[in-house]
């Protein structure tokens, strides 16, 4: 599976967050965050996004994050999902849930 | 982390089963504080066509992540004519819901398809095979009349539930206050509930600012025989859990059978008159213990049954 095209996924909505995946050749992971909890939280949701690109198998991409407060279990879905959207997927394929989704 | 749930039982008490868009994130992390028996995660209507990806995303970390108490969790999946169900099913089973309401249910049949493909979901993510529970929503006239069949059709099924908004539409009706328009609908499906032992759920009320209509409906619904309601916002479940607590005067009523009961069915007789007058046998335990459940639930039993 690998990231072919721009991949969007989530809200502007409060505890919502809006990830966007853009895929490049080379030059590793450049993240752009902006968070209504930047202070309190930018480093755990920075983190959270650059493990769920790792468990993806993403090297490659530029990856904008703009949070409104969202859990951690949010963070996981929105990168989820905008990286099978920029993956072309079958939206009602079969997902390796419990696999890399986790 | 994974948050594990106790295994699902199949007859607890669902009072008030809450709609919540399994798409906003904003709703499922607070989904249990309002104090619904069940909440429903919504993949179905609440979510637009092309977000059904999205929302099994969230659907299954919040599943995964989300400690929900005592609160069941139902996930509502996409109708049997979408391409959508068979997903929904997968990612149900493998966060671990409770059960699955199946939209728009119209035979044995489609119950039964469910059934195949929740067990070949259990198996493929090691889940105990069985463990997952279906409820049937009936949402058009087939449905209805197939109450029946669809009742019998599975030992996951625990109930049925009237879909009030598409069932009208099929009917070429309006809501009328007082309900003579879903009559029929509704009683026979308590008939068919009951004669297979399972429970049944009315339709939810949607006009938010009628008080007074929602509270005639429930109390209608308690008439009938309903054992709960679909709600759509938390400010309905207070109304419900009140409405169905049962009055002091029942309480001590059935205590007295419960107790009574015991002490004579210990000296061998099944038959016996209370202090009233009232002839007692063991059809009237059932409802009695019911009333004491009812009553816990409500917080407001005192006794030590």
């Amino acid at each position: 599976m690998e990231l072919k095209a721009v991949g969007t996924a989530g809200t502007l909505e409060s505890s919502d967050v809006m990830i966007t995946l853009e895929p490049r050749d080379s030059g590793g992971i450049d993240l752009t965050l902006e968070s209504s909890v930047l202070n309190q939280y930018g480093r755990q949701i920075k983190a959270e996004v650059l493990a769920s690109l790792e468990r993806l198998g993403v090297k490659n991409a530029k990856v904008i994050v703009n949070d409104h407060g969202a859990l951690d279990c949010t963070i996981k879905a929105r990168v989820e999902c905008a990286f099978y959207r920029g993956c072309g997927c079958d939206m009602d394929g079969r997902f390796d849930w419990g696999g890399v989704i986790r | 982390m994974s948050i594990p749930r106790p295994k699902p039982e199949r007859f607890r008490l669902r009072r008030t089963m809450m709609f919540m868009n399994a798409q906003k994130p904003g709703l499922i992390k607070d989904a249990y504080i309002y104090g619904a028996d069940s909440i429903m995660l919504d993949l179905e209507d609440a979510v637009a066509e092309n977000q059904k990806d999205s929302a099994r995303f969230s659907l299954y970390h919040a599943l995964k992540e989300i400690d929900y108490g005592n609160t069941e969790v139902i996930v509502r999946i996409n109708g049997l004519d979408t391409p959508h169900w068979k997903e929904d099913i997968r990612v149900c089973v493998a966060g671990g819901c409770d059960g699955i309401r199946i939209a728009k249910t119209e035979s044995a049949h489609d119950v039964q398809v469910v059934d195949a493909a929740v067990t070949e979901a259990e198996k493929e993510f090691g889940v105990e095979v069985g463990r997952t529970l279906l409820m049937a929503a009936l949402e058009s006239p087939k449905g209805v009349l197939n109450a029946v069949e669809i009742c019998q059709a599975s030992p996951r099924l625990f109930g049925v539930a009237l879909s009030g908004g598409d069932y009208r539409k099929c009917m070429q009706v309006k809501v009328i206050p007082g309900g003579i328009e879903m009559l029929f609908a509704r009683g026979f499906m308590l008939n068919a509930a009951r004669a297979a032992g399972i429970q049944c759920f009315d339709t939810v009320f949607t006009n938010l600012n009628d008080d007074e209509g929602f509270r005639a409906e429930v109390k209608q619904n308690v008439e009938m025989g309903f054992d709960g309601k679909s709600l759509i916002n938390p400010k309905q479940i207070q109304i419900v859990h009140e409405m169905l607590a049962p009055t002091q005067k029942e309480i001590a009523e059935a205590e007295k059978i419960v107790r009574a009961f015991r002490e004579h069915a210990s000296e061998g007789v099944g038959v016996f008159t209370l202090d009233n007058g009232k002839m007692i046998d063991i059809a009237f335990v059932p409802g009695a213990e019911r009333v004491i459940k009812l009553a816990k639930a409500s917080g407001i039993y005192e006794g030590d049954l």
